[in-house]
């Protein structure tokens, strides 16, 4: 029997905005998704559509000014985040929501051992004395698979390789057992054989630990192999959530159905790799409508007017889309009238 | 880390070969022959050529050189023809004055330097940022020897709370040492700043927060250390500054330290004097690099050492 699904985090129409001389750029702009025990989430979508300020806004880790977390609610056990002190944030930060980050080689401090950058959540959080949470941080490099750990945790970044590097953020984020993990791209700095052996890692301890991973990334193989649901955003936006195994057979979105025809295939014969046509609109002149109207094969009149809603297509999908809405057939019926093509 | 160190001591010598050479040679073309000097006015050309040969002035450059080079290498660098004593005992008893300057100096350098520098990174585009950064600019653009003056004639003479010359007590100190140091403090102030700017937008940083830190361990543990590496580099070159600086400063505040013994060897042909305090000073200069570059390895591991 299916056990009953514990919301961890529930992130509610979330804006984060950055304010510069240029303008206003809406990096984030109304994401809502949930986060159950142990679950895994992924969220996909190209450079600049908004995922990493996502998961820094969860942490409240926005470089402030020039950016912003303008509007919504992120509930994490049922109490809102963004209206806790900073006091109250940094007792969450490292303890029971962690991150890892994109670039393990510039993501450690270079002038600290391993061991020392591990025990230092430790200490900060569990109240251990030195030599215990240096013990435990030698023990969570040994969970993470790295060799003689007594020898590497007394070590400095710049003597470990990218693998190893990441393998000690793994630690350090995993020391003090979070209850939900942000994985910012942890594999893309790796190479293909390394990045395997990460997220099999990240998995694993996922399973001992039962921590819920948010797990971002612009790889839709790290997806089907990693997570359990999946959001994909595009321009600051989530244009479909649903079942990671859903995504990959039965795409909704346009802007879904064009990422998996990107992907290259070895069982078919192509000259030429399918791509979406044109580019991601600047964040700072965003179109009135569907912001991926102006790529869509598609778009009608109504989706270069207003933005649609991410509503519910079936038990477990989500997509924002005109096509799936009511709308679609009047307005097809509205252009034919007009004589619109 | 012991073997680095005995290397680059070896490594010295040649600098300071080097050094002596260059000294010898620029003694030996500057006009003025210290012969001459010596004799004073109307002195018969015979007594002049009988100074030179006693000074052994009439022998090949190269003899003088190599003569001067085993006798400096035993500690003897001769006798000053001025006074007639051991250049060696000249020096030191006027090293320690210029020492004791040197170092109340760079530890203005350093601690007001980076402590300014800290607050103007973390209070970016604050009124105490601008006005340190203001001060800074002036503080690199004042020479030393005007603000020497100035600081005589306010605190010395019109409030009277130091003495206006000479070396001794601390008091004595304060004045010459920020005489020396501002400039210096100026400019590490400016370089911790861009330095610490240029690392809290680092990713380990970000780390570091997402660990849950709180924003002084952050600045002071995770940021400092890195931040200090070009910091170390400057202040190894500000203390080179110094040793020239303290000509200028030691002219100003009557004070009996090496620059000036040197400028009154330079100014009297005083050869022996002028080779062997140029010679001191040089070690102190070598010395003090090998010390940043030891603390250079401290801050920074990655710093290969072969």
């Amino acid at each position: 029997m299916k056990q009953v699904d514990e919301t961890i985090l529930e992130v509610k129409n979330l804006h984060t905005h950055f304010f510069t001389d240029e303008g206003t750029s809406k990096a984030v702009n109304g994401i809502s998704f949930t986060l159950n025990k142990g679950e895994t989430l992924g969220i996909v979508g190209e450079s600049g559509s908004g995922k990493s300020i996502t998961s820094l806004s969860l942490l409240r880790l926005i470089p402030s000014p020039p950016g912003k977390i303008t509007g919504g609610s992120i509930l994490f056990k049922g109490e809102d985040l963004l209206a806790k002190t900073e006091k109250q944030m940094r007792a969450i930060r490292g303890n029971e929501i962690s991150m890892i980050f994109q670039e393990p080689m510039t993501s450690l401090n270079p002038v600290y051992s391993a061991g020392e950058q591990i025990a230092e959540a430790i200490r900060l959080h569990q109240k251990l004395g030195k030599k215990e949470a240096w013990n435990k941080a030698v023990d969570m490099l040994r969970l993470v698979g790295i060799p003689s750990p007594e020898k590497r945790a007394k070590q400095e970044p710049h003597e470990l390789s990218g693998g190893m590097r990441q393998r000690v953020m793994i630690a350090m984020a995993l020391a003090c057992h979070p209850e939900v993990l942000i994985a910012d791209e942890p594999t893309t700095a790796l190479d293909v054989t390394i990045q395997a052996q990460i997220l099999e890692l990240i998995k694993t301890l996922q399973k001992d630990f039962g921590t819920a991973v948010i797990l971002i990334t612009h790889d839709l193989g790290v997806v089907y192999e990693t997570c359990d649901r999946v959001a994909v955003m595009y321009a600051g936006k989530m244009v479909e959530y649903t079942l990671a195994k859903e995504i990959f057979t039965n795409p909704k979105h346009p802007y879904t159905i064009g990422l998996l025809n990107s992907l290259p295939r070895l069982d078919l014969d192509q000259e030429e790799l399918t791509t979406i046509p044109g580019t991601v609109p600047s964040p700072y002149d965003m179109p009135k409508g569907c912001s991926f109207a102006p790529r869509c094969a598609h778009a009608r009149r109504i989706c270069e007017q207003a933005v649609p809603d991410l509503e519910s297509i079936g038990p477990d999908t989500k997509v924002s889309c005109w096509m799936y809405t009511p709308q679609w057939e009047k307005e097809y019926e509205a252009e034919k009238k007009v004589g619109v093509q | 880390m012991f073997v680095f160190i005995v290397r680059r001591i070896l490594q010295t010598i040649p600098v300071l070969l080097g050094v002596s050479l260059v000294v010898f040679l620029i003694m030996q073309m500057v006009p003025g022959d210290p012969a001459t000097l010596l004799a004073g006015e109307g002195a018969t050309k015979e007594t002049i050529e009988m100074i030179r040969h006693q000074l052994g002035l009439d022998r090949p450059i190269l003899y003088q050189y190599i003569d001067y080079v085993i006798h400096a290498v035993q500690g003897d660098f001769g006798e000053s023809l001025r006074s007639s004593r051991p250049v060696l005992d000249e020096i030191m008893v006027r090293l320690p004055v210029t020492l004791e300057l040197a170092l109340a100096s760079i530890f203005i350098t350093v601690v007001l330097g980076m402590v300014a520098g800290i607050i103007s990174a973390t209070k970016q585009y604050s009124a105490a940022d601008i006005s340190i950064m203001i001060v800074a600019l002036l503080g690199i653009s004042l020479p030393s020897f005007w603000l020497g003056l100035m600081l005589i004639y306010f605190f010395s003479v019109n409030l009277q709370w130091f003495p206006v010359s000479g070396w001794g007590t601390f008091r004595h100190m304060i004045l010459p040492a920020i005489t020396l140091g501002a400039g210096g403090a100026a400019i590490v102030a400016r370089m911790t700043r861009s330095s610490m700017l240029e690392v809290v937008r680092q990713d380990y940083i970000r780390t570091a927060k997402a660990k849950g830190l709180k924003e002084h361990v952050i600045i002071y543990k995770h940021g400092l250390k890195n931040a200090l590496i070009p910091v170390i580099t400057v202040v190894g070159l500000q203390f080179g500054a110094l040793l020239g600086g303290t000509v200028l400063t030691e002219s100003v505040f009557a004070i009996n330290g090496l620059g000036r013994l040197i400028v009154d060897a330079i100014r009297t042909r005083d050869l022996p004097m002028v080779q062997g305090g140029v010679l001191i000073a040089s070690v102190i200069f070598v010395f003090m690099n090998l010390a940043v570059d030891v603390l250079y390895r401290y801050f920074n591991k990655r710093i290969d050492l072969n």
